[in-house]
């Protein structure tokens, strides 16, 4: 079990890295469809059918969405080289060092917290429900929902579903806001 | 888009549309729910959109259609939510109605309503983020 | 434990693409791979050896299942992950129509 993940999770940290590196905007994308695939696969490894039925339609609409925004720049993105030469010796500049340096401090930062609570997990496949275990069995006569994830989502835990929907709702309303080219005022004056 | 694209996504559509409908309806039973049915429906609607096209006129109203559905949606979330608390045991979001055998299709009390509820909201909010994204890319052209 | 550490490592290398790229579009798709090693965490946290899938039938009197907890947050964290990508990408096609390009450098009206 865990010698599979490790090697799906090998294969989209490569797919990561080069979707990072790529020189079209186009193949970053195909290479980020790769995680997001390997992830649907990692979720039906781990008994969770749930997650990787969301997981695999929100990855379609957002490959969608993100073809859709960047499609007419792409091309233009090729021709241009935007690579702007800095000054100085390549690789020693100060922007360069700078950045290196960013992501050494944040990586020791982070590693520092995920070696602290490494100690306390339990090794993959030996844990132990604490919380859940009241949801587990209570969940037969309480809620009367054969799948246990709907159970907990729309009745034990139902803030957390409100609280999803709000920030679903101001999203939209952010978008339609952003994306409005002219005023309501201009609009009635104009045409 | 070529009268085959037109023609496999007249036929394939439907049935896509009703696949989401099953996931919906039958969250409180089989893995899925309201949030995966939702994307579902969602998909569908974007594949029509995406193969037939439309003029920016026609778009436009199918966006204020589907932001106040998507109003709507959230606030037969928030009305079951507050009728919990003036039927039920004063609690909110309490399961109120009589729960029936496990494993029926009508059963669960309250859940297969919130599931249809949060499904058409996250279909409608879906399905408005992309009508903004056409309409806005449709206007830049013109 | 190897699968923990991977995990980890997927997720620096969101954070080294957010901070060294230049491309709004890189740096949408480098905090979508955060996001992702997040979910595959909490998730892997759950899981439980020979476990079933958390879904009650009558067939299995007493089966262990795994952990349903951690799959009903992700779930909703899934559809918000969505939903704040979008926006991103929509504040990333307002400034390709300003400035028309996705490069942050050329995005200097406030500079200086």
């Amino acid at each position: 079990m865990e010698i599979t993940l490790s090697i799906l999770l090998v294969f989209m940290i490569v797919g990561a890295v080069y979707a990072l590196f790529a020189k079209d905007l186009l193949s970053a994308l195909i290479s980020c469809g790769i995680v997001g695939y390997g992830l649907v696969i990692c979720f039906l490894l781990l008994k969770a059918p749930d997650l990787a039925i969301v997981q695999i339609v929100v990855e379609t609409i957002t490959l969608v969405i993100m073809v859709a925004v960047i499609l007419d720049s792409t091309r233009k993105d090729l021709k241009e080289n935007i690579v702007i030469r800095e000054k100085g010796i390549p690789f020693i500049n100060a922007r360069y060092v700078f950045n290196v340096l960013t992501v050494v401090v944040l990586t020791l930062f982070f590693l520092f917290f995920f070696n602290q609570a490494i100690d306390r997990l339990e090794p993959l496949g030996q844990h132990v429900t604490r919380m859940a275990t009241g949801y587990i069995e209570n969940a037969a006569e309480k809620t009367g929902s054969a799948n246990l994830v709907t159970g907990i989502i729309f009745d034990f835990r139902g803030y957390d579903t409100l609280g999803e929907a709000t920030i679903l709702f101001t999203a939209v309303m952010g978008v339609l806001t952003i994306l409005r080219l002219k005023g309501r005022k201009e609009q009635v004056n104009g045409e | 888009m070529s009268p085959i694209v037109k023609k496999v996504t007249q036929l394939v559509s439907g049935i896509i549309f009703l696949y989401g409908i099953y996931i919906i309806l039958h969250g409180h039973l089989t893995p899925g729910g309201g949030f995966a049915g939702g994307a579902i429906l969602a998909g569908s609607f974007i594949l029509l959109v995406l193969a037939f096209g439309s003029d920016v006129l026609r778009l436009r109203t199918k966006e204020e259609g589907s932001s106040l559905t998507e109003s709507l949606a959230i606030l037969a979330f928030v009305l079951m939510a507050t009728m919990a608390m003036l039927l039920g045991t004063k609690i909110f979001f309490s399961n109120f109605l009589p729960k029936g055998h496990i494993g029926e299709l009508i059963s669960a009390g309250v859940i297969p309503l919130y599931n249809i509820a949060v499904g058409i909201e996250v279909a409608a909010a879906l399905f408005t983020i992309f009508l903004a994204l056409v309409i806005y890319k449709e206007e830049i052209t013109k | 434990m190897i699968v923990y550490i991977l995990c980890f490592i997927l997720f620096l290398v969101g954070l080294f693409g957010i901070l060294t790229s230049r491309n709004i579009i890189k740096i949408v798709i480098g905090l979508s791979f955060m996001e992702f090693s997040v979910y595959l965490f909490l998730v892997l946290i759950g899981y439980i050896d020979n476990g079933q899938a958390p879904i009650l039938s009558d067939n299995i009197a007493a089966a262990k299942y795994v952990d349903p907890l951690p799959q009903a947050m992700v779930l909703t964290a899934i559809v918000i992950g969505l939903a704040t990508k979008a926006m991103l990408l929509t504040m990333a096609i307002r400034i390709y129509k300003k400035f028309n390009t996705f490069d942050i450098r050329k995005v200097t009206s406030l500079k200086g």
